[in-house]
């Protein structure tokens, strides 16, 4: 076989759901537990076929969500980068953890590809019902990293993003996906390794004794060791001190809380990305993110044939919120229309940083169906 | 120094994490004295173990080692643990958790941990009891005992750890108690090296929140009651039925070596590279 050519895929025909394989292993995640759920599962599926086809690759099935995220929480503790998916039920049991994740900084990858709720709901149809969870789903104070994507190559870029995000930032991201987005075969070019730069997460240099896990730096920061490589630690969810020893003092928790926020706070600027179309002169704005972006954007372009000055503003950051972009643009636009596939999640927030800049109309569908272009394009028509 | 003062000297934390939590007659410091012990007959490195601990009392014991510890959620250690195994096999990775940490918040997470047989060794530190969170009942609590949520005595049957852990599919099961040390020191070093899933019931007293309330005056009372009660599982064996009663065996109930899940794994994943090296 020595003379058979290599296998060479650059472009595949991809779910999704199989994009975000790609990203993750792209950008060297090494470690899966899980639990199968609709519409999620084909990300589980493939892992489990190609994590163990990788040198260190690590794939495990846990009894349920929250085992999943205890698991992953565990192989990030232990050096890999590691990533779960699911869908809102699975996401719910997943918040204690993830908590968890956030308080001890353990860097992981959550996908969380929604389906229509409360409870079991709508299984496989699309919604976008999980955006406040992922920001508020678990309790106390704490900032988060929320994404989302709208097409398949973007389903690529976003985890590889998150993955970069978690390892920089040492906090757990969430990807938000939607069923349309995530059960969508398109083409997608299978990145080169110069394609995207990979961040790993800052390992100690100095001698074990010195070191302090939870220590103040200039980023925020602190850099984490793997389990047993010698710098050993104490991790837990409680208020910790720098050394990771449970405290209440408060001068020790008011620190530890502010460092939480200020290590996100400070680096607005890297994590929130979106993306315009047609906002130059736009006088009519819309929001969108996930699918819904891809009707906004044929809806704006059908607007600009028929005369309206119509642009996007498509988030690929939900949280922290892009509050510049959206002042900006509001400050300048007629009207705002935030349409998605829930009761007003994301338009909650374009209203908070609006705050009486201009009119914020919503178009909201919780049916279980997409919103169309043609849906938009009225919307756009009516203001 | 005394060999066991250098020990202690030698494994705890100095900075700041003492004085400790523990009541005065509670037996989770003979634990950690035990697994201590067991950790350097054996000769591991500190930086060879990771000690992941549940919530409570017992969860308390993480912060006084120098492992690397891991003080996780409420129930819910053995998952953490098993994502810490199989991500790094190399790893002595030791759980410690409380009975109602152990049975029953974290009850399923354990028979499946048990079911995979995934290599992580389990210290259950059963004192029928919630000690930190204030006296309530557990499912290891004794018919009839007392506690603030069964006031009028528990109505529910309690678990037998040992036979639930058995059944489960786990390679290793034993019984010790905190007032015989050296037997609980052999079978926590028997748990640590044998592979696949290892489990130490552990009898340890709570005289605050359990034994005040249920007819010992005082804590020495409850390791009389250990040293008159407990006797090895193979005397137990030999009694008649109605001797048994109130007696709780002891020692080793079940000894197997198959291969742990992250050593399956591992040859699933060496077999898998070397065929993708081919094509």
């Amino acid at each position: 076989m020595a003379n058979a050519p290599k296998r060479k895929r650059t472009e595949i025909f991809a779910l999704g759901n199989e994009a975000v394989v790609e990203g993750a292993l792209f950008a060297g995640c090494s470690f899966y537990a899980g639990y199968p759920i609709t519409p999620s599962s084909e990300v589980m599926e493939i892992m489990a076929a190609r994590l163990p086809r990788t040198e260190n690759g690590v794939f495990i099935q846990m009894e349920d969500e929250i085992a999943s995220m205890g698991a992953v929480i565990g192989g990030s503790l232990a050096g890999r980068k590691a990533m779960t998916a699911t869908s809102g039920p699975g996401f719910s049991l997943m918040q204690e953890n993830l908590g968890y994740a956030c308080m001890a900084e353990v860097p992981l990858v959550i996908v969380n590809v929604m389906r229509g709720g409360p409870s079991t709901g709508l299984p496989t149809s699309p919604a976008q019902g999980d955006v406040q969870q992922a920001r508020w789903g678990t309790h106390g104070d704490h900032p988060i990293i929320v994404l989302s994507a709208a097409d398949v190559p973007e389903c690529l870029e976003m985890t590889i993003t998150a993955f970069n995000f978690a390892e920089k930032y040492r906090t757990p991201v969430i990807l938000l996906l939607d069923e349309i987005t995530a059960h969508t075969r398109e083409k997608i070019t299978l990145p080169h390794e110069k394609d995207y730069e990979i961040f790993n997460r800052l390992v100690p240099s100095m001698p074990p004794e010195w070191y302090k896990p939870f220590e103040e730096t200039v980023r925020g920061v602190p850099p984490m060791p793997p389990i047993g490589s010698g710098y050993r630690f104490h991790v837990t969810g409680l208020t910790h001190d720098d050394m990771g020893f449970p405290t209440q003092r408060p001068d020790e928790v008011k620190a530890i809380i502010e460092r939480l926020h200020r290590k996100i706070d400070q680096f607005f600027y890297d994590i929130q990305l979106t993306q315009e179309y047609d906002t130059d002169d736009a006088e009519i704005v819309v929001i969108a993110y996930g699918s819904v972006a891809r009707s906004a954007q044929l809806a704006v372009s059908q607007a600009r044939a028929a005369g309206v000055k119509a642009g996007l503003l498509k988030l690929k950051t939900l949280f922290p919120f892009p509050k510049a972009p959206v002042v900006t643009l509001a400050r300048k636009a007629r009207a705002i229309i935030v349409p998605e596939m829930n009761m007003g999640q994301i338009s909650r927030e374009v209203k908070r940083v609006n705050n009486g800049l201009t009119r914020v109309r919503t178009l909201n569908r919780i049916d279980g169906q997409i919103i169309t272009p043609s849906q938009i394009l009225k919307a756009i028509q009516q203001v | 120094m005394s060999d066991v003062t250098q020990l202690i000297h030698d494994y705890l934390r100095h900075n700041k994490k003492f004085p400790h939590v523990f009541c005065a007659g509670c037996g989770h410091g003979i634990v950690l004295g035990s697994l201590i012990r067991s950790v350097h007959a054996l000769g591991l490195s500190k930086d060879d173990v990771a000690l992941v601990a549940g919530i409570g009392c017992s969860g308390r014991i993480a912060a006084y080692v120098d492992f690397n510890t891991v003080h996780t959620t409420h129930g819910r250690a053995l998952t953490f643990a098993t994502g810490i195994k199989m991500a790094n096999p190399q790893l002595k990775v030791i759980t410690v958790m409380g009975d109602g940490d152990a049975f029953s918040i974290g009850g399923n997470h354990l028979i499946h941990a048990a079911r995979k047989n995934i290599g992580v060794t389990v210290l259950v530190l059963n004192n029928f009891i919630y000690g930190m969170t204030g006296g309530q009942c557990s499912s290891t609590t004794p018919l009839g005992a007392v506690s603030q949520t069964s006031p009028y005595g528990q109505l529910e049957k309690s678990f037998d750890i040992v036979k639930l852990t058995s059944a489960a599919g786990a390679n290793g099961v034993s019984r010790g108690t905190v007032f015989h040390v050296n037997t609980l020191d052999r079978l926590i070093r028997e748990a640590i090296m044998r592979p696949g899933f290892n489990l130490v019931e552990i009898l340890t007293p709570c005289h605050t929140q359990y034994g005040r309330k249920n007819k010992f005056k005082s804590a020495v009372d409850m390791y009389k009651w250990l040293r008159s009660n407990a006797i090895p599982v193979e005397k137990y064996e030999k009694l008649k039925p109605e001797e048994r009663e109130e007696r709780i065996p002891i020692g080793t109930f079940v000894q197997n070596d198959a291969p742990g899940l992250e050593e399956l794994y591992a040859q699933v994943r060496t077999a898998q590279c070397a065929k993708e090296r081919k094509q």
